[in-house]
Parts: structure tokens; sequence; C-alpha cells
């Protein structure tokens, strides 16, 4: 049977209209009617259309050759996790109307330096493939790309229907991008820049002032927190007046507590704030003597929509309490920009029941845990950052706030947690006590740390955590762990989809048991372990169907490398150094990085990253 | 508390190869190092370490740990990211009304008279010399600077060294506005 696509003359209809096909012939005076696979296949599409998760939709497409087309046809929402696992072309052909996009470019590590810059990810290849394929795309999101300002104003131009755009962890652009965005997405709704570098240029452009000035806007969403250019004030009210629809607005350093009293009167429809600086420093605007200070506490008492609140930058610890009136509403909370004390803290987060999800800095200590223990009973994540990002002997939280959270927050999901010391105890306890875990990440600062009261290592402690938490899909480990630990995730982790290791292990047979035991391992980031190149042999059968490996600092030689790019042609291997080192490391190779890709390897690698 | 946990660790490695690499370290800050000096690294790291490593010194800093990013680490730190200028001394320029900011760089210049001049270039406007005994009178704006101390002075109130050294940021401000700030 043969389904000719371009030519023959068949009309493909679009899938809002009714399921009938026309077949026509040109010229021929007959008219053939549809074979029955097309019939079948318009069936497909207008049930596809419903279908939205992309695991259920990739299985659709593997069916038969009919049911990919149809799928390809249907797909509106595109992710990759990998922006180089499939170039640019081969998804604009196979994929005809997308409307959403989300693409993720470096890998995680990149966050702490070890990534070299000019590694790649740039999302102008994609930028220019969707200007041309997707002209109804409504929906960016990228994380961690290298997005410029060229790349902004092609969006800016291409998509009549453009809404929303997400950066996370994003660089390379600045405020003229911005001010390309706000001035010709007329339909934007949703803008958010989420711990981008947004660069600081010669030239600051006002991009407040660029949004249309007339009538009312769409906007639902403005975080720009990341953002260190200050903003025009005067034109970001009128912006807020005039946005009826906005109920998540997250302002910058810049913006002082005075500034955002004004904001907030104008929008008590805010379901999500996140404050710029949280003190009463006197700006410019300020006329001599004016020094009546507005009632924060009533504005906040106002604001009877908002669920969320971030922001709190150079806080000044006194006016902290005024959040007091909104604390009983809140479900989300994020201090960690706020050195705050436990006294200063314990009186506002006692009003907090409703919290889910708390973000603080260990500048609370363990009795500030105990405080969220005690109150933030429906607690489903934590994340307990350092103020001060450094090993030490001690540290201002502890195994006693670890035990405390997990004897007071018993539906925890997710945890991050930033410590000097830690004992297999309180992570014991914690994972009897908290078997909803999703999400655990411990990270013992001082490297090599054993338990602190019983000198173990402490894999018993991460041991008891994949064999407790069922639902454990990701893992950070920590602290001095040998062979054992390992072996307890290989046996227990079965569903955990992220490993990060760093500073670990005895030596290739920890590598092992987690590559042959985690059999849905996705993401796997090791460095600074004793895994050498018969570790990393025994993962060959699940390469292919894993996201990236990335092993720096280990001991994994560059033959061990070439013969897993020999064996596996469809795994990308990069190997580089992360700067020009003055140590020579023989054969090992400092930092390998490796992804399957169904294209070839990627023209835009730089010098210095060698491709096997 | 010394455990001296070496002796009993497990390796796999055949006796007299190289242990671990070197972990490359980076310099700390200023601030952290005095905090540094002052908890000293208890011996459980030392005997803990690999033979290859040199001595265990003050808690040197390795890159990229703990993993926290470096956009957490500078909005703690109060550090703000300027770009790499080399050694000039770059104030940003404000003007009511223009929806541009700009930088300049005050090393540049010499004098006030040189400055001015460069600002009206810049922002297409009149802004007359400040003068003891006249004031700005005439002139439609007036350029002011923030100090040191956060307070907005007229340019010109003192002498250029001791300006460019305390200047932080510069507003040209509308010459009614300016007047308020005559002391």
């Amino acid at each position: 049977m043969s389904e000719d696509n371009s030519g023959g003359g068949k009309v493909r209809n679009s899938v809002s209209g009714a399921g009938t096909v026309t077949g026509t012939v040109a010229g021929a005076g007959e008219y053939f009617t549809a074979y029955p696979d097309q019939v079948l296949e318009n069936v497909i599409e207008n049930v596809l259309v419903f279908l939205t998760s992309r695991h259920d939709r990739s299985t659709v497409s593997l069916v038969c050759k009919s049911w990919y087309r149809a799928e390809a046809h249907t797909r509106s929402d595109l992710f990759i996790g990998n922006c180089y696992a499939i170039a640019p072309k081969r998804v604009t052909d196979r994929f005809k109307r997308i409307r959403s996009i989300a693409l993720k470019g470096k890998p995680r590590f990149a966050d702490f330096s070890l990534l070299p810059v000019d590694w790649g990810a740039y999302f102008t290849p994609w930028a220019h493939a969707m200007a041309n394929a997707y002209r109804a795309l409504e929906k960016i999101y990228l994380k961690r790309m290298l997005v410029t300002d060229d790349d902004l104003a092609v969006i800016a131009h291409s998509f009549v229907n453009f809404k929303e755009i997400v950066l996370v962890c994003c660089e390379g652009f600045g405020t003229t991008g911005l001010a390309l965005v706000a001035s010709h997405c007329r339909n934007l709704r949703v803008l958010e820049l989420i711990e981008d570098d947004v660069s600081v240029s010669v030239d600051e452009v006002d991009w407040i002032s660029c949004f249309p000035t007339e009538g009312t806007t769409n906007l639902e969403s403005l975080c720009f927190d990341c953002v260190e250019a200050e903003v025009n004030f005067d034109a970001l009210e009128r912006l807020v007046a005039r946005s009826p629809l906005l109920k998540k607005l997250k302002l910058n350093t810049p913006v002082s507590i005075r500034e955002l009293y004004k904001l907030i009167v104008r929008a008590p429809q805010l379901t999500h704030l996140g404050t710029g600086s949280f003190n009463p420093f006197v700006e410019i605007n300020q006329q001599q003597g004016d020094h009546q200070e507005p009632d924060y506490a009533a504005a906040f008492a106002a604001c009877k929509s908002i669920v969320c609140l971030s922001g709190f930058r150079e806080i000044a610890p006194e006016y902290f309490p005024t959040i007091v009136p909104l604390c009983g509403n809140l479900t989300s909370l994020n201090l960690s920009f706020a050195n705050v004390n436990a006294e200063q803290f314990k009186p506002v987060i006692r009003h907090c029941h409703k919290l889910q999800v708390f973000w603080a800095l260990d500048s609370i200590c363990d009795e500030g845990l105990q405080a969220v223990a005690d109150t933030c009973k429906d607690l489903r994540e934590l994340r307990i950052f350092p103020v001060d990002a450094q090993e030490y002997d001690e540290g201002p939280v502890s195994e006693v706030g670890l035990l405390a959270i997990s004897l007071g927050c018993r539906k925890l999901q997710s945890i991050l947690y930033f410590c000097q010391q830690m004992t297999n105890a309180a992570v014991i306890a914690m994972s009897k006590n908290c078997p909803d875990l999703v999400v655990f990440r411990l990270c013992i600062i001082g490297r090599y740390r054993p338990d602190r009261v019983t000198g173990e290592p402490m894999d018993e402690g991460f041991g008891a955590i994949v064999k407790n938490c069922t639902k454990l899909t990701r893992l950070a480990v920590s602290g001095m762990l040998t062979d054992r630990a390992f072996s307890y995730i290989g046996q227990y982790g079965k569903l955990v989809r992220t490993l990060s290791v760093a500073f670990n292990g005895d030596g290739d047979n920890g590598l092992k048991s987690v590559l042959e035991g985690c059999t849905n391992l996705q993401k796997l980031e090791i460095r600074d372990c004793p895994f050498g190149d018969s570790g990393l042999q025994s993962g060959l059968h699940r390469f292919y169907d894993m996201r990236f490996v990335w092993m720096s600092s280990c001991r994994v030689t560059r033959q061990g490398c070439l013969e897993v790019a020999r064996r596996l042609p469809k795994l990308r291997v990069e190997v580089f150094r992360r700067d020009e080192e003055e140590g020579e490391r023989g054969d090992f190779v400092e930092t390998l990085y490796m992804y399957r890709s169904l294209d070839g390897p990627r023209p835009d690698a730089p010098q210095f990253v060698e491709i096997l | 508390m010394d455990l001296n946990l070496k002796a009993t660790e497990l390796s796999l490695a055949l006796p007299g190869t190289d242990d671990l690499p070197e972990i490359k370290t980076t310099t700390t800050t200023t601030s952290n190092q005095i905090k540094t000096n002052k908890r000293s690294s208890p011996d459980i790291d030392a005997s803990v370490t690999d033979e290859s490593r040199s001595a265990p010194t003050p808690k040197a800093q390795v890159v990229g740990w703990p993993p926290v990013r470096s956009y957490r680490k500078n909005i703690l730190q109060g550090k703000k990211v300027e770009p790499e200028m080399g050694s000039g001394m770059f104030v940003k320029v404000s003007m009511d009304g223009a929806p541009y900011l700009r930088k300049i760089d005050l090393k540049v210049y010499k004098s006030y008279g040189e400055l001015m001049k460069s600002l009206e270039e810049m922002f297409a406007c009149m802004i007359g010399l400040y003068s003891e005994n006249d004031g700005y009178k005439g002139s439609k704006h007036a350029a002011t600077y923030e100090d040191k101390d956060g307070d907005w002075m007229l340019v010109g109130d003192v002498p250029w060294e001791m300006f460019v050294t305390s200047c932080k940021r510069l507003r040209i401000m509308k010459g009614c506005d300016a007047r308020g700030l005559d002391l």
C-alpha cells in the first residue's frame, strides 16, 4: 500500500474539522475514495488530540507508521530534555503543529562552574528553525541555555500569538532583548526570568516601559527578580495598574519596600509575590522630611489571595513581622535570600499552618527547623541552603534539625539539606518517618565526613532511604560512603531516575552496583569519585536509555571512553578539561559527558571539547 | 578526633598506584578567609585525604563545592556582579525622562568641564556649569550625584579628585528639582 504524502492530490483536513476525507486526483476525471488506512489515520488523529502525556505519545508513535504520522500531526507540546539529542531540523520535519516547546541545554553541574564557558547549548539554531516552522508557537520554556538578544528578537517578531516565555538558569541576553519581547508580543501572558544571568551592559534599556501603554494587558505572570538592572518604577506601577489578570509578580532587588507597598495596594488579586529588597533604605525620589512610613502590615493583610511569598533580599529583620497577616494563607514561603536568625524567624513561622513549600537559609538554625516541624504539618518540600558555603567543623543546622523535621513533617516529599555534619540515625529516622519521600538530597558540606557520633560511613543512612522510601526518584548522596552504600542504592533504588554522587565511594564496584541495579536511571552525575573504566563499562547496556552521564575528576581513561564510543555509535561521548590546568592527569579524562543522540556530533562544539 | 580512617580504608587500587587525582583549588574571598582561620580543620579530614594530595592546609576551596549556585552565593555576599571593566571607574548615569541608562568611566575625564560636555552630548541637553555665585541659573537640567554615604549632591560642589573617588552614580534632574539640594 502506498501512502503518498507529497503528491497524489490527497487533501489532508485539519484536526479541528470533521473526520472526513476528500480525495481528488487532478485531471483524471475520477474520484478516488479514501483508502481505509486514511480513514483510520484521521480517526486516530482526532483521538490523539486528547493525549497529552509525552510518554503515552511516544508509545503511540511506535505502533506503526500510520500512527506515527498521526501522532506527529497532533502533538502540540514538545519536550526536549537535551538540546543535543536531536537536531532542530529533524524536529521540525517530524512535528508540524507545535504550540509549546521546552528545551534543556547544559548539564546541571554547569551551575557549579564545572562546565567551561562556551561549551554550547545555543538557542539560536532552534529560534531560527522554529521561526520558519512553527508560526503558531505560543510558549517557550528554556533551561540552562544560551539565549541572545537576537534570539529574543526572533521570538518577538516571529510568533504572532506568542503568550509565554520562561527562562530558567539561562544567560547571554540583556535588557535589549527583554524590551523587544515586551514591545512586540502583544498577547504576552507570562514572562518569567528565573535565576538567569541577565547581562549588565553599557546601555540599560527601560524594558518595562516597552509594554503596551494603552488599555489593559494580558499579563498573568511577571517575574524578573534575577534582573540586576533597575527598572523604571513609575512605568512598573502603571503596568501593574492596568494588568487586571496579574497573579504572579516577582520584583528585583532595586525595588524597595516602599515601592512594593505602592504596587501591592494596586494589585490585591496577586497570588504569588516576590518582594524586592525588604528594607526601607531611603531612595532619591523621597522628599526631605517624609518620614511617614506606610502601614505595611495592613497592606499585606489586604492581599488575601497571596499564597506564595518570596524575595526578602537585603532584609531588615525588624520588618519581617509585617508579613504575619499573610502567613495563615501561605502555602509557599521562600526565605532563601533572607539572613534571619531563629529569634527573628520563630514569631513568623508559627503562623504558617498551611505551608507546603519552604526554602530558607541555615541561619534559622536547628531551633528554627524545630519551629517549622512544630507548625508546618502539611510540609511537602523543604530546602535549606548555607549562608556560608564553606567547609567547617560545625554548622548552624545538623542532624538535630533533620530529625525534628522528620518527626513533625510526616508528609514530606522533597528535601534538599545542606549541613556540615550528619548521623546515620537521623537519616534512618527520616526514611521511616517520611515514607512519601520522592526527592532526597543531602549535602554534607564537609567532604568524606562519616557519622558524627559513631564515626562510621554514612552507608546505612542512605541505604535506609532507598529501602524505606519506595517512591524515591531523585537521590543526592554525600559524606563518607563505601561500596556498601552503592550496593544498597543498586539493590533498592529501582525507581531512581536522577543520582548525584560527589567525593564518595571506594572503587568501581560502587559504580557497577548503580549501573546494574538502578534500572530506571536516567541522569547520572558524578564528580571526584574513584570510579574508572571497568565501572563505566558495566553500564553499556543502559546508556541508550539514559539522558546523560557526567563523570568529572574520576578515574576514567581516554581509552575507556573510546571503547564506550566505539560500542555505542548513537552515544555522543564528549571529553574535555574544565580549563587550562597545570597538572597533567596522564591518561585520565578530566570530564566525561555523554548522551544519546539521533544526529551526528554537534557542529557547534568548541575546540576544547573532543567528541569521540 | 583522630580515627585514622585512612589505615582501615578499603581501596581497589593496586598497591603503589597513585591515589585520587588532586583536587583543584580556587582562592577564597578575604572575608571568608578570616573565618576559615578561626575554625581550623580537624585531624579527621587530614587522615582521610589521599597521600598524593598536598599536605592539608587551612581549608582550601574546591571548585564547585559545595554545590550552591554562584547566583545564590553572590546575592548572599551582597556582591554586585559587575562585568570585568579593567581599572575603570564606571558609574551609571540616568536622566529624568530618558529611557536609557548609561555607564561612563569617570577615569577618562580630567575635569568637570570634560565630564559635563560628554554628558551634554550623551543626553543632548543643556546642563549649565555650576558656579559658586550663580548656581544652575538658566539651565533646564542639573547634574547630581550620589556619594559614598548615599547623599545626593550637586555635581561641582567638591574638588574634582574628591568627586571622582566618592561618586557612585549620576542623575540628571530637572533644574527645579535640583534646587532643593542647594544647602
